[in-house]
């Protein structure tokens, strides 16, 4: 590939198909460019209560009683629910698709028990006839509390003094329990050669300490829900979610119902990025639905979305890294702790397994700390765990580049994973892009592009996720006109119904016009695990390619039978169905369908897939800045974005996966955090102050898709939702320091920490 | 025979082995051998008879869906590493 030939918005193919790689419009534009597609918030029927929910003003604090009698007796309130509402789940611990969770957590951090641990921390709820009166109703709910101080911080709660938030949490060390109590809830460790060994071979060693910030995914539509638990004891819920099954499952364990028992319909959704994964109303409204004998539906403020769900956790981070003076890495030591939040389950693990994942380092150790404060329980975002990682190696990186007077990409280049490269956590990797991705930076263009002016940098990083698999399931049907109704149980957040509908159309034949994609309800397909680590296009996929081969298999047979010979008689190609014995008999897809009412049974496809051979996806950003040294501010003058898709199924896709990773990533880099006072409130909890970048703070983000075509999957996907916002704020950091000279240590690198960074090396005293 | 690589958090088990060659040809098989050679790995990888819900089972550098069901042959490579999805 010449440099003349790059464009705006790249796509280096490795392989052509008939559908796969071309850019049809999306089967649910029309409804969403003209409103009528329905999320959750439009959700509306007969005997409708409004639901509302109490929340703590304190960050700590045990609650010593809750009075909820004037609430109850307010005219037009119809329910009011706390935690003792609840089944007590006692020390049952449950695996809802994110690991092995203690019930009462969840439990617990839907409706406070007898401590809120963070601000926003739900206590009460109430449904009543309008928002208006429910609101009003909270006012009534009498909570006494006694106050606890908070911690806020993973190295404050890791000192041995610190204030406990559950006094029962004991940790666990090296995957064994400990009787430690501590509001360390893990501990574990990765090792991988002599990292004593490596570092005494190293001609240079460079270690740092980084501090990454609490940041909220964003998603522009709140959380909302609507339940229905109806009189013969089923629930329905329809609900903005990633996982509506995961929803289903968490509810029902809660509730302590069957699974079967609850039914969830997702609604559209507007934006998740793992943030949509946890269940926090649904079995509230659930409750007070029970309790009202009425539909419930609660729709959360922006408030309540900082302060009451899950962002990603803040963390504190320790990377030593070692090099020979060619360049070659030695030996990597990496110190992780990640603030969890209120409940155990930081995102530290994926750190850990990411720190070092974009090199061949023949010693290395990771220790991982899982530690909980007092902030919202945290959830996942966008390759959780993996940013915050890549902002402290990535820094190194460049650092030892400068050091050792080495192109920042040659040294990348020289110590990248490939296949073969056996990973910190053990494992080889199979084939993956690393050296292609970076390969592709080298050669663009903007990596060359003369950058001139003062207070102007360049900077560059990679960064990789795993992705995953994880079950999925599809039908699909034929109908007469020739098209086929596609049914799966994904949420679409990011194009997946064309995304998958076009693999479907691929083995069919077909145009991707010509499927009817539906995302359904929890009892209307099989199981289909969440939207989320960048699974749908790959696992939902594959699902489709598979019912889509059976559909293909029943209409051969069926041709067949039209024909008066056995199936394998048959050829089909490219959508049309042969009779292999020389004549010139032929039907196209529609011809058969148009037949299939009069020739026998209907043709349904089906398929339900747990596929191995996940293709992780490497990323990488160059990207250039000019610093203004009298404010502090960062104004990003050009950024290109670098992501091995495998395939890319739809590039334009693939391009808004890119574009909408780095924006976030941009954001965690130059503006967003949790603005905590001392005594763990939020500051900044509306979208004026909790800075996200809008379009005005940016250029185009100008992309690269990379085609290392993965073997686990028939036309070459991988995941392409999570990498893309990994490297960012190290791309940015390196790209600050090129420009000013200052090295950052902190997240987010807004104006006073830039300053800070200024003034420090200019030997400022205050 | 396929081998088994011990995670650093285990090797206490395994008196400082890092790599154990066991029979069986499955996951299952291999790590019935491993706990009859060093006891107490069972409970550091199952609860209530299964694979702890935040392990996953690599076979030749592939997370296996099905876990302890996975056939290794004689060169499998082994690991047990955390079960992640994302966001």
């Amino acid at each position: 590939m010449s440099e003349q030939s790059y464009e705006p918005n790249m796509v280096l193919s490795t392989k052509e198909f008939d559908v796969v790689g071309k850019r049809p419009l999306r089967h649910d534009g029309v409804d969403k460019v003209t409103g009528r597609a329905i999320y959750g918030a439009d959700v509306s029927m007969a005997g409708l209560m409004h639901g509302a929910v109490l929340r703590s003003p304190h960050a700590h604090a045990r609650i010593k009683s809750i009075d909820t009698s004037k609430a109850e007796a307010h005219p037009e309130v119809r329910a009011v629910v706390t935690s003792t509402d609840f089944v007590d789940p006692g020390d049952k611990a449950v695996d809802l698709g994110e690991g092995l969770t203690r019930l009462s957590y969840i439990r617990n951090n839907v409706l406070a028990l007898d401590k809120v641990l963070y601000r926003g921390h739900a206590v009460a709820a109430v449904a009543a006839a309008s928002l208006h009166d429910a609101l009003e109703a909270l006012k009534l709910i009498e909570v006494e509390y006694d106050l606890l101080p908070p911690v806020l911080t993973a190295p404050d709660a890791m000192k041995e003094d610190a204030p406990l938030l559950h006094e029962n949490l004991r940790m666990t060390e090296f995957g064994r329990p400990t009787d430690k109590v501590s509001n360390v809830s893990d501990h574990f460790r990765h090792e991988k050669g002599d990292i004593e060994q490596g570092f005494a071979e190293a001609d240079l060693i460079v270690e740092r300490e980084f501090d990454t910030s609490t940041v909220h995914q964003g998603y522009i539509e709140p959380h909302n829900t609507t339940a229905l638990w109806n009189n013969d004891d089923r629930i329905h819920i329809w609900t903005s979610t990633q996982g509506p099954f995961t929803i289903r499952d968490t509810t029902a364990a809660i509730l302590d119902k069957p699974v079967s028992q609850v039914r969830v319909t997702p609604t559209e959704i507007g934006g998740g990025f793992g943030g949509k994964i946890p269940v926090y109303i649904d079995p509230v409204a659930a409750l007070l639905s029970n309790k009202s004998g009425h539909p419930v539906k609660i729709v959360m403020s922006r408030a309540e979305v900082l302060e009451g769900t899950g962002p990603t956790p803040g963390s504190h981070l320790k990377i030593k890294m070692g090099v020979k003076s060619d360049g070659t890495m030695m030996a990597a030591q990496a110190w992780l702790a990640y603030e969890a939040g209120a409940y155990p389950g930081a995102m530290v693990v994926p750190g850990g397994m990411c720190v070092f994942a974009a090199y061949d380092i023949p010693n290395v150790t990771i220790d991982g700390y899982d530690v909980v404060v007092n902030k919202p329980s945290t959830a996942a975002y966008r390759a959780p765990g993996a940013t915050n990682a890549a902002f402290a190696t990535e820094s190194v990186v460049n650092e030892i580049a400068e050091k050792l007077g080495i192109d920042p990409l040659d040294l990348r280049l020289k110590n990248a994973s490939k296949e073969g490269t056996r990973r910190a956590d053990g494992p080889k990797f199979p084939r993956i892009g690393c050296l292609e991705v970076i390969e592709a930076m080298k050669n663009h263009p903007h990596y060359s592009a003369p950058l001139e002016g003062p207070n102007r940098g360049r900077g560059v990083a990679v960064g990789f996720w795993f992705n995953a698999g994880l079950p999925s399931a599809c039908n699909i049907a034929v109908n007469p006109d020739g098209t086929i109704t596609l049914v799966e149980g994904s949420p679409d957040i990011g194009g997946t119904r064309t995304s998958v509908a076009m693999q479907a159309a691929e083995v069919l034949g077909l145009p991707a016009e010509k499927v009817s994609p539906s995302v359904v309800d929890t009892d209307s397909v099989g199981f289909t695990a969440v939207t989320g680590g960048s699974r749908v296009t790959f696992s939902t996929g594959l699902a489709a390619i598979e019912a889509a081969r059976d559909v293909r298999e029943q209409m051969i047979q069926r041709a067949a039978k039209i024909w008066g010979v056995e199936s394998d008689g048959v050829e089909f190609r490219k959508g049309v169905f042969h009779l292999k014995n020389g004549t010139e008999n032929r039907m196209t897809f529609s011809e058969l369908a148009a037949q299939i009412a009069t020739t026998g049974d209907p043709i349904v496809g089906r398929a339900g897939v747990n596929p191995p051979g996940v293709g992780g996806s490497f990323s990488g950003n160059i990207v250039d800045v000019e610093v203004d040294p009298e404010t502090g501010k960062v104004t990003i003058l050009r950024f290109t974005a670098f992501q091995d898709a495998g395939k890319a199924i739809h590039p334009s896709y693939v391009e808004g996966q890119m574009q909408g990773g780095s924006v976030q990533g941009i954001g965690w880099a130059l503006n967003e955090e949790y603005f905590m006072n001392a005594e763990g409130k939020m500051m900044n909890s509306s979208l004026l102050d909790y800075r996200m970048p809008t379009s005005l703070d940016l250029p185009m983000i100008d992309t690269v898709i990379i085609e290392v075509a993965n073997p686990g999957h028939p036309f070459g996907a991988r995941g392409v939702g999570e990498a893309n916002i990994v490297p960012p704020p190290a791309a940015l950091a390196n790209a600050i320091n090129n420009a000013v000279g200052v090295a950052m240590n902190r997240l987010p690198m807004n104006p006073v920490a830039v300053m800070g960074a200024i003034w420090e090396k200019n030997g400022a005293t205050d | 025979m396929p081998i088994v690589f011990i995670p650093a958090a285990m090797k206490e088990l395994t008196a400082g082995a890092a790599e154990i060659r066991v029979g069986g040809s499955t996951v299952r098989e291999a790590v019935a051998e491993l706990e009859a050679a060093y006891p107490g790995i069972r409970d550091w990888l199952f609860e209530d008879n299964r694979l702890k819900p935040n392990i996953a089972v690599a076979v030749d550098g592939v997370v296996s869906p099905i876990g302890l069901l996975q056939h290794v042959d004689e060169n499998s490579e082994v690991h047990f590493v955390a079960a992640i999805s994302g966001g």
